[in-house]
């Protein structure tokens, strides 16, 4: 029995000394939670800054769009990662928040590589996410019926894809998944599935389909004739300071933006030759101003 | 007062180590209790806002088959109709309990009365190891072997209740086995002999005395497998095909309680109807468990009787 | 058909399950071992994960798990220990028995991502631990509990009554009885029991994402002052385990080699548990020959 007495109180001075310890060695410490779709790209920049600069701890974790905005909403947090505008999600007083874009992510719409089409128009791909086609061979491709994959719902990714192809349309109940990696590995294995993706996610399992003839490339995106992108946004509760506005800026820099951000499939917003708003309003970084479809 | 009389009314160290074991056993379990108490009242406070904030019909959560959240119908009331994580949950708890059953007692009962060498030096570490695999191996199996063959034989896209029914199969063996083996552990060697001496077959034994005997330890078992077929979420969100329809067979998407409020939870903002709506299925989910134990409890007091 | 023949039918019959079953575990592990193992090697096993570059190991994560078990288990052991003692050896057979074992096995069927976000809440958010070793060691107890607690339980009713008869005869109080005399006659069935339990811990990711984190900083295994942020030893850092590196790089992983990665952390995890059980099963028979007179 006595050793399990040492062992309670090693347990207890560990934690003990733990307690006192994180408040004085750790010099300056920040964490930013939410979407997991930047997750991999905040985590990136975290390591390179924390290499630059000894001492800085920077905490970065996932739990999806809605647990980063609710999370800095509360003040629980330093950075809420969110794929949305937070003015999009309900719930979020978007006012007490302030919004700094570090990345935008094109989507695409994939679909299996035996379906046997590769171009689609916006409305023939609505129209297999409402359920109003019901075999590719509606719409010029192989006699197989259609399998959609959805994400889940209130996921960033796909509250995208619908705001800009399916509009004010609701899709049909459909398969859902919470994340890219099942949703890819699906519609590579399921025979006549379609889904959508992020750019970085598009591999040789799957193909990505083109839009009225526009590919989904960066490209595309920079000049908004591939409408389906959003930005990536790290939002801080009022203005940002200390740890929290150097990490960012290191996050908007120039060099970050062309290098990093690029790297990891991202498109860097300094590319970016328009910029949209909350409520789908695109102008042009000349000055002139279009208007949004939507 | 003399020392002997002083000694005799003082408590002994036994009696005051006796006392604080007491208290120390009493803390621990005050703790768990404190625990459950704890969650219980946070899922409540959350599930029940969906009823009492968003003013949510209790009828229509559980009756209706619509599960959009976020839109409202043309009533202007939002669609949150349960009903079709209710029949997922409960299609894939059961079937799997039902195919899981026989293995798992048989295993227990081989185990047990036929070959304990070869139980405890094969079988056991076996389903000890299954219990080991995590989830998200299972999940992951279950998506690149059970539903491309499912795929292959019964058509359709492979995913639904019966790819789900055998990856929870596999992964409420290991639970059901090991507190039936529990159970029939528990049985006393007597009621064995005397069985045997009254010129029984093994396995008139086995049936007639031991599993009867054994009979409240095993159905235990058995709703603890399903209680961890219910709660289990990862492994069956990747093979279930997370649709929120209503099943029409055993072969077409269907959802689960877990597999909706899993992948939904991260997505949606605290307090907001969407979460409210995702922690009511929490709520009913715990609801269900604590159905389940009561109708065990039930059932287990029935067996002694008979006894 | 007579009782002979029906006993060799069902002797058969048993046989037959107790070959599948074996078949079955044997499958999965082969698929997995198959899998995974060309993608093991010394370097995939020390070497630190990248973010989304190919050739990352899973070394921090590794050690990450065996870390949060043992934390876990050196909390959930004896909170279960004392609540099985209770309730097999004082608790009466009344209402608030019945009730308490009704709130245990409620607590054991909770799906892990209640878990997860009520620890995220009190531990994370509300005790200020942030996401740490710590946080998710007392999310992974409130699991282990239930199982433990009845494990334990069911171990010590199992002990012969005349084994207390005789402690108690022996002058012994009932407390001394149990620690005596009854616990090391049950420690076979406990030690079992915590197998079981660690090989849930060792698996559990949904309960982790909120708690442990997602993000595994590089540690420095020179530095053992658990006070330091970099140390192994710190309870209060951020460690993702090699279940929710898995279940991670499967759901938003871009590293190309995000498969093999996968394959080769399920075979790491699963060679783990086997390990860790033929560890435990020895150690336990030890334990049990060195507390026994046998």
């Amino acid at each position: 029995m006595k050793k399990r007495h040492l062992l309670f109180l090693a347990l207890a001075g560990l934690l003990a000394l733990a307690g006192c310890g994180t408040s004085q060695s750790s010099g300056e410490a920040i964490t930013a939670v939410g979407s997991s779709a930047l997750q991999p790209l905040v985590e990136a920049a975290a390591e390179q800054y924390q290499t630059d600069h000894v001492g800085v701890f920077i905490n970065v974790q996932g739990g999806g769009t809605g647990t980063g905005l609710s999370q800095i909403q509360q003040g629980a947090v330093e950075i809420g990662n969110s794929d949305l505008f937070a003015e999009e999600k309900a719930g979020i007083n978007a006012k007490k928040l302030v919004d700094h874009r570090v990345a935008v992510v094109g989507i695409t719409p994939i679909a299996n590589k035996a379906v046997g089409v590769k171009n689609l128009t916006v409305v023939q791909l609505r129209r297999l996410f409402t359920g109003e086609i019901t075999n590719w061979k509606q719409v010029g491709g192989k006699d197989l019926p259609v399998v959609v994959v959805n994400r889940a719902q209130g996921s960033g990714t796909r509250a995208t894809f619908e705001r800009w192809v399916l509009g004010d349309r609701q899709p049909m109940p459909a398969q859902e998944q919470d994340s890219t990696g099942m949703v890819r590995s699906i519609v590579a294995s399921t025979p006549g599935a379609v889904s959508y993706v992020a750019f970085s996610y598009v591999d040789s399992s799957v193909r990505a389909l083109a839009l009225s003839g526009v590919k989904p490339t960066d490209q595309n995106v920079t000049t908004n004739d591939w409408p389906i992108w959003s930005y990536e946004h790290m939002y801080t509760k009022g203005q940002p300071h200390g740890l929290t506005k150097q990490f960012l800026a290191y996050i908007q820099s120039a060099k970050t933006q062309q290098r990093l951000v690029s790297k990891m499939g991202y498109i860097p917003i300094t590319a970016m030759k328009v910029t949209r708003d909350a409520k789908g309003n695109v102008i042009d970084k000349q000055g002139e101003k279009s208007n949004g479809s939507n | 007062m003399d020392p002997i009389k002083a000694a005799m009314l003082k408590r002994s160290r036994s009696a005051k180590l006796e006392q604080r074991g007491k208290l120390i056993s009493l803390f621990c379990i005050s703790l768990i209790v404190i625990v459950v108490a704890a969650i219980f009242f946070f899922v409540a406070s959350r599930g029940l806002a969906t009823f009492f904030d968003n003013k949510v019909n209790l009828w229509s959560f559980l009756s209706k088959s619509v599960w959009s959240p976020a839109v409202n119908d043309a009533h202007g009331n939002p669609q949150v109709g349960a009903l079709p994580m209710i029949v997922g949950s409960f299609g894939v708890t059961f079937l799997s309990a039902v195919v899981a059953t026989p293995f798992a007692v048989g295993a227990a009962i081989f185990m047990t009365e036929i070959s304990p060498k070869m139980g405890k030096k094969i079988l056991q570490p076996v389903i000890e190891l299954l219990v080991g695999i995590p989830s998200v191996v299972y999940g992951f199996i279950g998506l690149s072997v059970v539903v491309p063959a499912i795929r292959h034989v019964f058509g359709g896209t492979g995913f639904g209740i019966l790819a789900g029914t055998f990856v929870l199969f596999v992964m409420i063996l290991p639970t059901v086995t090991s507190m039936t083996v529990d159970a029939l552990n528990a049985v006393p060697r007597y009621y064995r002999e005397a069985s045997l001496a009254l010129g029984g077959t093994r396995w008139q034994t086995i049936s007639r005395v031991v599993l009867r005997a054994a009979m409240p330890g095993i159905l235990t078992g058995v709703v603890f497998g399903m209680a961890r077929a219910f709660g289990e979420a990862l492994a069956v969100q990747m093979v279930i095909g997370n649709a929120a329809l209503l099943p029409h067979n055993l072969i077409s998407p269907a959802s689960t309680l877990t597999s909706v409020l899993t992948s939904g939870i991260g997505n949606t903002v605290m307090g907001s109807l969407e979460n409210n709506a995702l922690w009511s299925l929490a709520l009913l989910l715990l609801l269900m468990s604590l159905a389940f134990n009561l109708v065990i409890r039930w059932i287990g007091k029935k067996g002694e009787m008979k006894r | 058909m007579n009782a002979k023949q029906k006993d060799r039918l069902a002797t058969g019959v048993l046989y037959t399950i107790a070959v599948l079953i074996v078949l079955i575990l044997a499958s999965l592990l082969g698929y997995i071992l198959v899998q995974g193992l060309p993608h093991v090697s010394w370097h995939f096993l020390t070497s630190p994960a990248k973010a989304f570059e190919a050739g990352g190991g899973i070394g921090i994560q590794l050690f990450n798990s065996f870390y949060l078990l043992l934390l876990a288990m050196l909390i959930s052991v004896p909170i279960s220990l004392g609540a099985g003692i209770y309730l097999a050896e004082y608790a009466k057979a009344n209402r608030l028995t019945d009730i308490i074992r009704t709130a245990i096995e409620i607590l054991s069927s909770l799906p892990s991502v209640v878990v997860g976000l009520f620890g995220f809440l009190v531990f994370v958010l509300q005790f200020h631990f942030g996401f740490s070793i710590l946080s998710g060691a007392l999310a992974l107890t409130m699991f282990n509990l239930p199982l433990l607690t009845r494990n334990i339980e069911d171990s010590l009713r199992q002990v012969d009554f005349a084994q207390r008869e005789a402690g108690l005869a022996l002058g012994l109080s009932r407390w001394e009885t149990v620690i005596h005399v009854v616990i090391p006659e049950a420690l076979p069935g406990i030690i079992t029991g915590m197998i079981l339990g660690a090989g849930r811990v060792f698996g559990e990711a949904a309960a982790l994402i909120y708690t442990a984190g997602q993000s595994a900083p590089a540690l420095d295994f020179t530095d053992w002052n658990p006070l330091n942020i970099a140390s192994p030893l710190n309870i209060f850092r951020p460690a993702e385990t090699l279940a929710v590196h898995i279940w991670k790089i499967n759901s938003e992983g871009i590293q190309p080699d995000a498969a093999a990665v996968s394959a080769g952390a399920s075979a790491v995890l699963i060679l783990a548990v086997l390990l860790f059980n033929v560890l435990a099963r020895f150690l336990g028979q030890r334990l049990y020959k060195k507390m026994t007179a046998e």
